[in-house]
């Protein structure tokens, strides 16, 4: 069993045993450290016009994974399939005419854009290199200003000449010239100033209604995944521990890191924090190059019982969704 | 018979920087009180004045920066003192953390040396007297085996282990008040929480007044007392936790807690959100700076600039900067 949607039809995207492995660091002797799993062994289902939130703190795994989705990283094995087709071993050749369908969008806006390019230039790049004329992809450009709620007119400026907000809807038009089927949205709002983020999380879900998006959503903020996403993987040290429908998910968390997790979260509500049970876990999370035998939330786990420091859990149905771990629930 | 004076007395601040594009007024006609055993929480979006405020109050603007104003600790004035005095000062009775750690650690001294040599200034105290304060507070702030890791340099420590030896180096002369500048932004959430614990308690234990200074009302709401919120350098809106957060009176204030996506509310209709960006500073409006992003902005909002004045029935201190202050828009009203 693995994290599957439950639509029958077949889903856009479907990702089976992700594994990506990173080698060690070389070490001022000259000896490599022991290879780093950074993503190991992940599988989930998405469908067309949909979006999958996917969760989890530093070094959790999250972005390489999406890396993996939109192949700027080789997964060293397991497959990602989109639409029918399997990528994950496509030469860059073969990659290109896919490429139209699947885009990225970065944390930093303004790192992620060239300084050096005007707006047309940036948000036209993807359509030329599918073989757009200079011309209609200039006006395409526009259009998707305009789409993105930017000013057309503008499309002669640079980037420093735009807001963190403004520079992140430039990003967002850009991931979107070529109509793609998937955006991989890696932090799309963690940069933005409080009062910016709404903008933008309205805005990639209007253009999701309206363009039929279907969105890999990466945050470590749970409010803001909550508020995007149809389902949620929970991630930890490179697999995914907890996957499901955002409401039970979130209503009622099996996984005893998804419920530490969501409780470590505050709440803009004094009353409600005083009221507030909190799970505080100890220490930080395991680094990925070392990580515990057995299950490795082990060490951090109040309900760790010794099946835990020795058997991995894997994902299985408990409560509507999968959870890995011995012990789910209370 | 005059009560004693307040741990931190702020009056009438302001920050002014020149730059090559103009005079930048980065903070202005700020003042705010901090009582021993308390939590001021300070809340900004970026360019809003909150961490100049808190390096102001330090002494540790940038030279260039003119300061006015008055800023005193336990009734004595700070602003005019020489940087020696100051130092006697600052890290002693007043001490403050930031939200990277490994930038405020020195990598070629052991974590133990840094605290110690902190101790040693401040005190005069031995060598082996430093080393074993230094142990005693990275086994306070929670530090484990704090004998061996206090003889580690700072790469060898995580992202939360860190920012626990920046307490530890913060608190060791016991100071009076400690301003914490977005202490836990560049953690991970369950970090978060146990640096948020680990302050708590310190602060119980020993009647620390504390200045949060964040940009997240989830941590403000968690921790603070009392919460001042700023906007283009100003104070727009100042009342104990629940006030503010039950009955937000400025529009932006409002705004702000409107548009956070929450755990604890449905998410079914558009999140309402506040247009445009935060104001520059180099050129400011004469009027309200949130005038332009306002729902409630009418003429006057951009002509003239709203005081920062009691607002409601005269109970606890509640003060908004706003000609409409507690006035609802007819879309706001149904929410």
């Amino acid at each position: 069993m693995t994290g599957t949607d439950t639509t029958d039809e077949r889903p856009l995207l479907s990702v089976r045993d992700l594994t990506m492995t990173f080698p060690g660091r070389r070490a001022l002797t000259g000896r490599r450290g022991a290879p780093v799993r950074a993503v190991d062994g992940i599988s989930f289902d998405l469908a067309a016009g949909r979006t999958l939130g996917l969760v989890g703190e530093s070094g959790c795994g999250k972005s390489t994974t999406g890396r993996m989705l939109v192949r700027l990283l080789q997964p060293t094995s397991g497959s990602v399939t989109f639409d029918g087709k399997d990528i994950s071993r496509l030469s860059q050749g073969a990659l290109r005419p896919l490429r139209k369908n699947i885009q990225m969008v970065f944390q930093d806006p303004h790192s992620s854009l060239n300084p050096r390019q005007t707006v047309a230039r940036i948000i036209s790049d993807p359509l030329l290199v599918q073989g757009w004329s200079a011309a209609d992809a200039r006006r395409r450009a526009a259009d998707l200003m305009e789409l993105t709620g930017l000013i057309p007119e503008h499309i002669d400026r640079y980037p420093h000449e735009f807001s963190g907000g403004q520079a992140q809807r430039i990003g967002i038009a850009r991931s979107l010239a070529t109509n793609p089927r998937l955006v991989v949205a890696d932090e799309p709002v963690s940069a933005l100033d409080v009062s910016v983020q709404a903008q933008i999380v309205n805005l990639m879900e209007r253009l999701r209604a309206e363009l039929g998006l279907a969105y890999v959503f990466i945050a470590h903020d749970l409010s803001v995944v909550k508020r995007v996403s149809d389902r949620v993987a929970v991630m930890y040290l490179g697999r995914i521990v907890e996957i499901g429908d955002k409401k039970s998910l979130y209503e009622d968390p099996q996984h005893p890191y998804t419920r530490a997790l969501l409780s470590a979260v505050p709440l803009p509500d004094p009353a409600a924090e005083r009221r507030r049970e909190r799970i505080v876990l100890l220490g930080d999370p395991p680094s990925p190059a070392a990580p515990p035998p057995g299950c490795t939330f082990h060490p951090r786990c109040s309900k760790a019982q010794d099946i835990c420091r020795t058997e991995r859990p894997l994902l299985r149905i408990a409560a509507s969704r999968e959870v890995a771990c011995h012990f789910p629930g209370d | 018979m005059t009560a004693a004076p307040p741990l931190l007395e702020v009056r009438d601040l302001r920050v002014t920087f020149t730059t090559p594009r103009g005079t930048v007024r980065a903070v202005d006609s700020l003042g705010f009180t901090v009582e021993a055993g308390r939590t001021l929480g300070i809340v900004g979006e970026s360019g809003s004045g909150k961490s100049v405020t808190s390096l102001a109050v330090m002494g540790l603007h940038r030279a260039g920066a003119e300061v006015t104003g008055s800023v005193s600790l336990a009734g004595r004035e700070l602003t005019g003192l020489s940087e020696k005095e100051l130092s006697a000062v600052r890290g002693r009775r007043m001490a403050m953390i930031f939200q990277d750690p490994l930038s405020s650690l020195h990598p070629y001294y052991t974590v133990g040396e840094q605290i110690a040599e902190h101790f040693r200034v401040h005190f005069r105290a031995g060598r082996a007297a430093a080393r074993k304060r230094a142990v005693d507070m990275l086994g306070e702030v929670g530090i484990p085996e704090p004998a061996r890791r206090a003889g580690e340099y700072p790469h060898q420590f995580s992202g939360g282990m860190r920012q626990r030896a920046m307490i530890a180096m913060a608190l060791a002369c016991e100071p009076d008040l400690l301003i914490a500048d977005e202490p836990t932004t560049a953690l991970d959430v369950t970090v978060q929480a146990q640096i948020l614990e680990l302050i708590a308690r310190l602060q119980q234990e020993r009647g620390l007044g504390v200045v949060m200074i964040t940009h997240d009302l989830g941590v403000v709401a968690r921790v603070a007392h009392e919460v001042l919120v700023m906007y283009g350098g100003r104070a727009a809106e100042q009342a104990s936790a629940d006030a503010l957060f039950a009955e937000p009176a400025h529009p932006y204030t409002r705004g702000l807690l409107d548009s956070l996506p929450r755990l604890d509310t449905p998410d079914d209709a558009p999140l309402p959100s506040i247009p445009g960006s935060p104001p520059s500073l180099l050129a400011p409006a004469p009027g309200c700076a949130f005038a332009p992003r306002c729902p409630r902005a009418a003429a006057r909002c951009t002509e003239e600039r709203p005081l920062f004045v009691p607002y409601g029935d005269g109970g606890p201190r509640h003060d908004v900067a706003c000609h409409f202050a507690g006035a609802r828009t007819p879309e706001e009203a149904v929410r």
